[in-house]
């Protein structure tokens, strides 16, 4: 058995504004490996006339659609968690190399009461590796500086061609717990 | 080694591309991207040098976004095994406009010829049929290649997929640009999208 102290539950309200913000960037095609952080947000786009949700197998293969999705003249979002960004490493690349416009959203774990160890090594090195890898990260820590951090990173990534990742930290999300 | 009756990758690629019209063609990081090349340049050509493996998702989130144009992926054996996943991804999406050939010598021919797992295992006209590819097509003749090449542009039956056992030999290497951003914004020029 498993709960969750967040998120569905209760609604926020968050992904709705990341959601309208999307919209207001004519973003189209939204890959992502499911993710309860994203839940409410997926649940969004693939009811959405306007976005196609896409979902993978592995995270890296967002990051080489989306190349693909912006050479044939369409915008992307990545939807992924902490522990997924281990797996583009490589694909990253692509970004400085093609130089598309490259925005991710980011649930963390490994941060803000994590019961599960596993998920701290990579989620506390989530920021130095999209650092390292040439990608602007900016983070919302509650929900109501959501919408604001939403429309700068859309806007440095599609407008200035600054890729960025915005983190959700585990604070707004709330904390997964696992119980018996 | 190159064993006897297996296609010559360059007549592969040049009867893939032949009559290409508006194709959009994506190659894989490796020898088919020399392989397109050599068929011509052409503004609508993809060449990939780095990011292993994503060559089918490239041509995925091209085909998605232009549903009226035949995007066409020309990959290696290894370059695809990497990527295994992204067919189930496209398997699930369907996308009508998606062809996808691999050029397969069973051999990482870029890194001095070591076996993949294509000359003894893996079977990927099976994974791919596996993963909701329901045209995938195992190609040994020249005619089953020109065959395929006329499917590419029929837009309402993709996805579809093609492995194509081929010569293991080393050929000459045609190398295009390796300036990643020119090769994109070339595409996007000629499909009319004006630079940002």
């Amino acid at each position: 058995m498993q709960a969750r102290t967040d998120a569905s539950d209760t609604a926020p309200k968050w992904p709705d504004d990341i959601f309208a913000t999307l919209q207001r960037f004519d973003v189209r095609q939204v890959p992502y490996v499911p993710d309860a952080g994203h839940s409410k947000l997926i649940q969004r786009v693939l009811t959405s006339s306007t976005m196609r949700g896409i979902p993978l197998t592995t995270e890296e293969e967002g990051v080489a659609l989306l190349a693909g999705a912006w050479t044939g003249g369409q915008r992307g979002v990545l939807l992924m968690q902490s522990s997924g960004v281990g797996n583009c490493i490589n694909m990253l690349s692509l970004i400085p190399i093609l130089r598309f416009p490259f925005l991710t959203l980011v649930t963390m774990r490994g941060e803000w009461g994590e019961f599960n160890p596993w998920q701290v090594p990579m989620g506390s090195t989530t920021q130095g590796v999209f650092e390292l890898s040439g990608i602007k990260v900016l983070r919302a820590s509650n929900a109501a500086e959501v919408p604001a951090v939403l429309e700068a990173a859309a806007a440095q990534a599609y407008n200035a061609l600054t890729p960025t990742a915005v983190l959700l930290s585990q604070r707004l999300i709330g904390a997964k717990v696992f119980t018996k | 080694m190159s064993k006897a009756n297996l296609l010559d990758r360059r007549q592969v690629v040049s009867a893939l591309l032949a009559d290409r019209k508006d194709v959009v063609a994506i190659g894989g990081l490796g020898a088919s991207t020399n392989d397109i090349t050599a068929a011509g340049d052409h503004a609508r050509n993809f060449y990939l040098w780095g990011g292993m493996g994503g060559a089918a998702m490239i041509g995925l989130g091209l085909a998605i976004a232009q549903p009226k144009l035949p995007v066409l992926v020309i990959t290696g054996d290894g370059e695809m095994l990497m990527g295994m996943g992204s067919l189930a991804t496209i398997g699930l999406q369907k996308p009508s406009n998606l062809s996808i050939v691999v050029l397969d010598n069973e051999a990482y021919g870029e890194t001095g010829g070591q076996t993949s797992h294509t000359s003894a295992a893996a079977d990927l006209v099976g994974v791919a049929r596996a993963c909701g590819i329901a045209d995938s097509r195992a190609i040994s003749t020249m005619a089953e290649v020109e065959g395929f090449a006329k499917a590419v542009h029929h837009l309402s039956a993709g996805p579809r997929f093609a492995n194509v056992k081929i010569d293991s030999a080393n050929v000459e290497r045609i190398l295009p640009s390796r300036d990643g951003t020119y090769i994109v914004n070339r595409i996007r020029g000629d499909l009319g999208f004006q630079p940002i």
